[in-house]
């Protein structure tokens, strides 16, 4: 913004469909999303500019640290309802899952689910901060966020294994991780260019790396 | 002169006529938006099945609509008595000092923004409701406790108003008759003010059925049909204003669909609210 105080930049929030309905429509030159474009929306062209891993969070107290992907499925489909099929106390999993249409929730059906649908039983949210408070409250709950929020109110959980941290997202040895893409209708030029350049430049990345997303550079 | 008389009554009448504009506005923009899902889908299969999953081309409400009811119904157990007898005390039984005090303190209730009752509901009912009840906390008790509460200053002040405007001739003939204070209020002015009470009770309905964002954060949000008051439940203001931000195509259409839905519910409230209160 220092180097470039004649271009304007609107920022408007209301998730990934607002940016890529914006896009589309000729509302604004970039739009930014979370999930992939489905059916008429992939006329876009897309930039992905980082990578985030889903993180699958526990209350700090819970003794589990590491769950394998088939015990997620089973659990987020409703196959599995207690803890006790984990080794733990007996006691009712409170699942909390984030509303349809989320980029996080789509991603995390993508890479988790395999077609299966998550239990209408489970709790929904819809944003990542009121999934970690709800966990970060509750000692029986589990629920996924994405990787950059996770805090010491919440312990994220090895998926066979493999931590989420910044290496293990980077070289994909976490499975969990998904694509953030900027949209445009046509290839970017002018200021729009200079952003995306900017973005994927090595001060961008190092914007997008501080705020807990992996770069894709 | 009378020009001018002219021109200010054509004015005034103008701008009546923009609010009830934009309120056909609404309704056209809703219908335009909705409809047609519900006809692709099916009536029947809208409001008939309860297998929401938009995005994968199915699109049932009955679990919304049966909690949207249900959550209602829990804040008028919780709320009509409380509304009630706090309106028959402030208008019966405590001198009119007290009153002057208690009545604006109760209006000031409906002033609180619904995120700060969602808030404190989410800071210290659920966790309330997790620890002594069991469940994940987030549930359709918590949102009736907090609508119950929401719903109050409706309730109490229409009550107010139509137990104040039964006239004081029907108290004193009571009372002359030898009735003691509490069997004149219970027999005589309760059945008296009974239909502004129902209208009170039907506007608090409205207004719990309506409510979205003290819900969204206390209901859980859940999408089954609820067996225990204890299960998280979603109603249908808090699906439109879940998905609305990420909707895109038929799911949009079908958000718009459910606010169809709710459009209908209320309107029959409030014109039932009307014709009650009109056969007065």
């Amino acid at each position: 913004m220092h180097r470039h105080p004649q271009a304007r930049v609107d920022v408007q929030g209301g998730g990934s469909s607002a940016g890529i309905y914006a896009a589309t429509h000729g509302a604004a030159d970039l739009g930014a999303s979370s999930r992939e474009l489905l059916g008429e929306e992939k006329k876009l062209i897309e930039i992905p500019i980082a990578n985030d891993g889903i993180a699958v969070i526990v209350h700090p107290s819970n003794p589990l640290s590491t769950i394998s992907l088939m015990e997620i499925r089973k659990i987020f489909s409703g196959a599995v309802k207690n803890w006790s099929a984990l080794g733990l106390p007996p006691h009712d999993i409170d699942l909390i899952t984030r509303e349809e249409g989320s980029g996080t929730r789509e991603a995390f059906e993508h890479l988790v689910m395999s077609k299966q649908e998550i239990t209408p039983a489970a709790l929904v949210q819809d944003s990542n901060g009121s999934v970690r408070e709800i966990v970060a409250g509750d000692r029986h709950s589990l629920g996924y966020i994405s990787a950059g929020l996770v805090d010491h109110r919440v312990k994220a959980l090895a998926i066979d294994g493999v931590f989420p941290t910044r290496e293990n997202i980077k070289n994909h040895t976490y499975k969990l991780v998904r694509r953030f893409l900027l949209v445009a209708r046509a290839e970017p030029a002018g200021a729009c260019k200079a952003f995306v350049d900017f973005v994927l430049g090595p001060n961008g990345q190092k914007i997008l790396e501080s705020e807990g997303l992996v770069g894709v550079k | 002169m009378m020009q001018r008389e002219k021109f200010i009554e054509r004015g005034l009448l103008l701008l009546a006529l923009s609010s009830i504009g934009s309120l056909a506005l609404i309704t056209i923009f809703i219908f335009i938006e909705g409809f047609p899902l519900i006809l692709s889908t099916g009536l029947k299969n809208f409001i008939l099945s309860s297998h929401w999953a938009p995005t994968k081309g199915h699109f049932g409400i009955l679990a919304m609509i049966i909690s949207s009811v249900l959550v209602t119904l829990g804040a008028m157990v919780i709320g009509v008595p409380l509304g009630l007898s706090c309106a028959i005390v402030l208008a019966e039984f405590s001198p009119k000092r007290l009153k002057m005090v208690l009545k604006p303190t109760l209006e000031l209730l409906a002033g609180i923004p619904s995120v700060v009752y969602g808030f404190l509901g989410v800071i210290w009912l659920v966790p309330l409701i997790r620890n002594y009840l069991g469940g994940p906390g987030l549930s359709l008790l918590a949102a009736s406790i907090i609508l119950g509460i929401m719903i109050l200053p409706t309730v109490i002040s229409i009550s107010i108003d139509a137990l104040t405007a039964v006239p004081d001739l029907y108290r004193d003939g009571s009372l002359a008759l030898g009735a003691t204070r509490w069997q004149t209020v219970s027999r005589v002015v309760l059945p008296a003010a009974s239909s502004g009470i129902i209208t009170a009770i039907i506007l608090g309905m409205g207004r719990a059925i309506g409510e979205t964002m003290a819900v969204i954060m206390v209901a859980g949000n859940a999408l089954q049909i609820p067996t225990s008051v204890l299960d998280p439940v979603r109603t249908l203001t808090s699906n439109i204003a879940l998905e609305l931000g990420y909707a895109a195509g038929r799911h949009r259409e079908a958000l718009f669909a459910t606010g169809i839905v709710l459009f209908v519910i209320i309107m029959i409230l409030n014109l039932s609210a009307t014709l009650i209160t009109r056969r007065r």
